[in-house]
């Protein structure tokens, strides 16, 4: 028995080792937590992006749900994203609010043009500092916010097909579940 | 000459390595050396959320360059840094801190290595219960005919 001791303890690392493998394939390296979840988004006062003039504020989106997604035009991953928005979008069942973040605004607009636009209202973050707000540290980011203005759902990186049928339209059908 | 080659090459790559280094951290508007010290040792303690091996001092991302910022204007309002790390964790979470918190859910981080330890000491001192009362501490010689292993 004691001559199988280190064959033991030998697969016993094996384990260790598959079950590490297995959970980096299962989760987003770069994604890290966020503390604002079922918290109320923070506070904005952004410009639109082909309005800079009228600004937009939080209160102002309050009374429906929506989904904040930030993208840029020189986020690759965006433009993989973009599809699926366009696609999925009208069969969410909340708006999509568009969060341009830290971007030059006629590139942003360029790059709108060639992709399509998929979003109700345009928010444009140019510095970035609203965005540090909702810890946000890359793109693509989308938070789905409820009437009340809470954060109920984050995805960090691109939203795919597989994101939204097994993660956004859950949250989003609990979200109008519990609104009602 | 020949022998004073290796040497130069070595000074240049030695000064393009503070180049190198020097790049990430743009010149900001300290009111004096010690803030300008403060800055440093708190950035270098802080950790980038978008390339989570390096410190927001280090960093060259986007993300780093306004979290700088951030450090640098929280210091102006007279903020302490434990109060713009606060400020920090609550946007990022512990992610952003290198060194973690001692919370209920970081427990078995502090403390698993004890616990490894300690099941080692456990180990070793029934291992040698185990060989005192057999009555002999000494290690036996190998008498199978040789297929052991």
């Amino acid at each position: 028995m004691s001559r199988l001791l280190p064959l033991f303890g030998f697969l016993g690392l094996v384990a260790l080792f598959a079950f590490g493998i297995w959970w980096n394939t299962q989760h987003d390296q770069n994604a890290i937590p966020t503390p604002l979840l079922n918290k109320p988004a923070p506070a904005f006062d952004l410009p639109q992006l082909y309005e800079p003039t009228a600004k937009v504020s939080k209160a102002d989106l309050l009374g429906k749900p929506y989904l904040l997604n930030v993208f840029a035009s020189w986020c690759i991953e965006c433009g993989l994203e973009h599809p699926v928005l366009e696609a999925e979008g009208p069969t969410l069942g909340v708006e999509l609010v568009g969060y341009n973040y830290k971007d030059a605004p006629a590139d942003a607009k360029r790059w709108l043009a060639e992709h399509g636009n998929p979003y109700k209202v345009l928010l444009a973050d140019e510095s970035g500092q609203t965005a540090i707000n909702f810890g946000v540290y890359g793109a693509p980011e989308s938070f789905l916010i409820d009437a009340q203005g809470v954060i109920r759902y984050k995805h960090i990186g691109p939203l795919t097909p597989d994101v939204v049928a097994n993660e956004l339209k859950p949250a989003i059908a609990s979200m109008l579940k519990e609104a009602r | 000459m020949m022998r004073l080659l290796p040497r130069f090459v070595l000074l240049a790559m030695l000064a393009l390595a503070g180049v190198a280094h020097a790049q990430a951290i743009e010149p900001m508007p300290f009111a004096n050396h010690a803030q300008e010290l403060r800055f440093q040792h708190l950035t270098a303690q802080l950790r980038c959320p978008m390339c989570q091996n390096e410190t927001l001092a280090d960093s060259n991302a986007p993300i780093a360059h306004d979290l700088r910022g951030v450090v640098f204007k929280l210091m102006q309002q007279g903020k302490s840094d434990e109060q713009i790390k606060q400020y920090l964790v609550a946007r990022y979470s512990d992610y952003v801190l290198y060194d973690p918190p001692l919370q209920p859910d970081t427990w078995l981080l502090w403390f698993g290595p004890l616990l490894i330890l300690l099941g080692g000491a456990v180990v070793v001192v029934v291992t040698i219960r185990k060989r005192h009362r057999s009555g002999s501490v000494t290690i036996e010689a190998p008498t199978g005919n040789g297929d052991d292993w």
